[in-house]
């Protein structure tokens, strides 16, 4: 049951305000006419959702959101972008023709599976943002990542192994 | 800085506080280095005096050079993507101030006691990339792109050895959080003699030398200065820009310089404190409230030991080859760190 002093007005606000700008950030990057203009709105997007996770005062997946999708994954696509098309200025070609038709409803029916999903999951649960419990902090994420969920975090460091791999495998000349 | 002197301040004092201690620990080292290393340590070892016409041997020059660069015209390119162009010098200016967040300067004089605040540091220095990356494109010019592009190749680089040798420090302080580095290296002792603390330097030589190396290359000083390469590039990603929109690039590289140097001092010389034993402190709850003003004085000697190191070697050696600077990230440093991982791990588990 959720009750009224149970509400952080803080919070609440930062929330909306930051999803605000995510919202619009996910909307530019599609509408958008450049590509570069298009990445760094996915940046503020990223950007966003770090902050987000902060508010849940999940600082460790925050900080990891900004070093692994801005410090690294964005900073890799505006390189690529930039070596090979970044006209500036407009780009004609650059989105199709129609796509909106195709593309509201396949984001709508997203949108309405994931809430589904999460209020579904979840329910009245509440996330403990505070003191020993708190679900986001560095050494309980550790705690549970190598005893709790050792199987699976090895066997992503498998396939990550594996695409390290390919990578090398594809980029040597002999 | 939640309790400074004792005194509890109300929410708004605490914030005001913090902002003008972000900007004099931004400012203050970037406008020591500049005067102090650029003007007069280059001219020394140039042999001739540097500035010295304004302000009694030259020191109010910086101010000359400040007001110079503010009253310039605000120029940009007819053809660039005036938006980004504007915003890049503020990304990488925005990167440093969120560096010199998580640093702490004495028991209580921080701005934030983050947890995690050594993956956070590696985090936030890297988000200057994509303001360079942003500059670069936006100018509309060839040399800009390639020095964006060249900045942007070396910072990747040159993150992983940095993470890589902090991580040996986190092992053996057995925690992210700054302070408690900060307190570990001045409470711990070597073989039970506690004259000198435990400054992590000692056992972690290595990491600092290729912590140092990293350093240099992020700032991009000569010898990694590829990005900005004056006789290749004309100035590489900086090149259309003039007025205070340069100054922001020019501010935030000394300050950027500063605020590593900080992070070192804190990682590898002991930060802020003195040896506990000294003045018989236990823990930090013991540690006397002068050490929060003691501790700024005692950080910012050793940036500028740091930052002393920085710039010698920046004014001595020769620019690296391209090639040359990505085979030494990824076939030297890495490999030299992930060694010096492997031996502390087996040090912290075998003591």
């Amino acid at each position: 049951m959720l009750l009224a002093s149970d509400i952080e007005v803080a919070q609440n606000i930062g929330f909306y305000l930051i999803a605000a700008v995510m919202v619009l950030g996910a909307i530019n990057v599609v509408r958008s006419s450049n590509v570069v203009h298009a990445a760094l709105s996915l940046v503020a997007v990223m950007g966003g959702a770090a902050a987000q996770y902060l508010l849940l005062s999940a600082e460790f997946v925050a900080v990891t959101q900004v070093l692994v999708y801005i410090g690294a994954v964005m900073v890799l696509f505006l390189f690529g972008v930039m070596l090979t098309r970044a006209k500036l200025g407009k780009d004609i070609d650059l989105n199709n023709k129609g796509g909106a038709a195709i593309g509201a409803p396949v984001a709508l029916l997203l949108f309405g599976v994931m809430a589904y999903v999460l209020i579904k999951g979840f329910e009245d649960d509440r996330i403990v943002t505070s003191g020993d419990e708190a679900i986001g902090s560095t050494a309980t994420l550790s705690d549970k990542i190598f005893s709790l969920y050792a199987l699976p975090f090895w066997a992503l460091s498998f396939v990550l192994l594996a695409a390290v791999i390919g990578a090398i495998v594809l980029a040597r000349k002999d | 800085m939640t309790a400074l002197l004792a005194v509890d301040l109300p929410y708004w004092a605490q914030s005001l506080l913090r902002v003008l201690g972000g900007t004099v620990a931004v400012l203050l080292p970037a406008g020591t280095i500049v005067y102090l290393f650029l003007f007069k340590m280059m001219s020394f070892m140039q042999s001739r005096l540097g500035p010295m016409e304004a302000g009694p041997y030259g020191s109010m020059q910086l101010f000359a050079e400040v007001g110079k660069w503010l009253q310039k015209e605000d120029i940009a390119p007819e053809r660039a993507d005036i938006r980004v162009f504007r915003a890049a010098p503020l990304v990488v200016l925005m990167s440093t101030f969120l560096l010199v967040a998580v640093v702490p300067f004495g028991p209580d004089a921080y701005f934030t006691d983050f947890e995690a605040g050594v993956f956070y540091m590696l985090a936030v220095s890297s988000i200057s990339t994509l303001g360079i990356l942003m500059a670069g494109w936006s100018s509309a010019n060839k040399y800009s792109l390639l020095g964006g592009l060249r900045a942007a190749g070396q910072l990747i680089a040159y993150e992983l050895p940095m993470v890589l040798a902090v991580i040996g420090v986190v092992i053996q302080a057995g925690s992210m959080n700054l302070q408690t580095i900060v307190i570990k290296q001045n409470s711990d002792s070597i073989f039970g003699w506690d004259g000198l603390g435990y400054p992590y330097i000692l056992t972690q030589f290595v990491a600092f030398l290729v912590f140092m190396i990293a350093v240099q290359a992020e700032l991009t000083q000569t010898p990694f200065d590829m990005p900005i390469a004056e006789s290749e590039l004309v100035s590489g990603y900086m090149t259309e820009y003039s007025g205070f929109r340069f100054l922001i690039f020019f501010i935030a590289e000394f300050a950027t310089a500063g605020v590593f140097a900080f992070i070192a001092s804190v990682l590898f010389l002991g930060g802020w404190g003195v040896p506990f034993a000294w003045f018989g402190w236990d823990d930090i709850n013991s540690v006397d409230n002068w050490m929060n003003f003691g501790g700024p004085l005692i950080m910012f000697t050793k940036m500028m030991v740091l930052t002393g190191i920085i710039m010698w070697v920046r004014f001595s050696y020769p620019r690296f080859r391209e090639d040359q600077l990505q085979r030494f990230a990824w076939k030297v440093l890495i490999p030299v760190s992930l060694v010096n991982i492997m031996i502390t791990a087996i040090f912290k588990v075998a003591f």
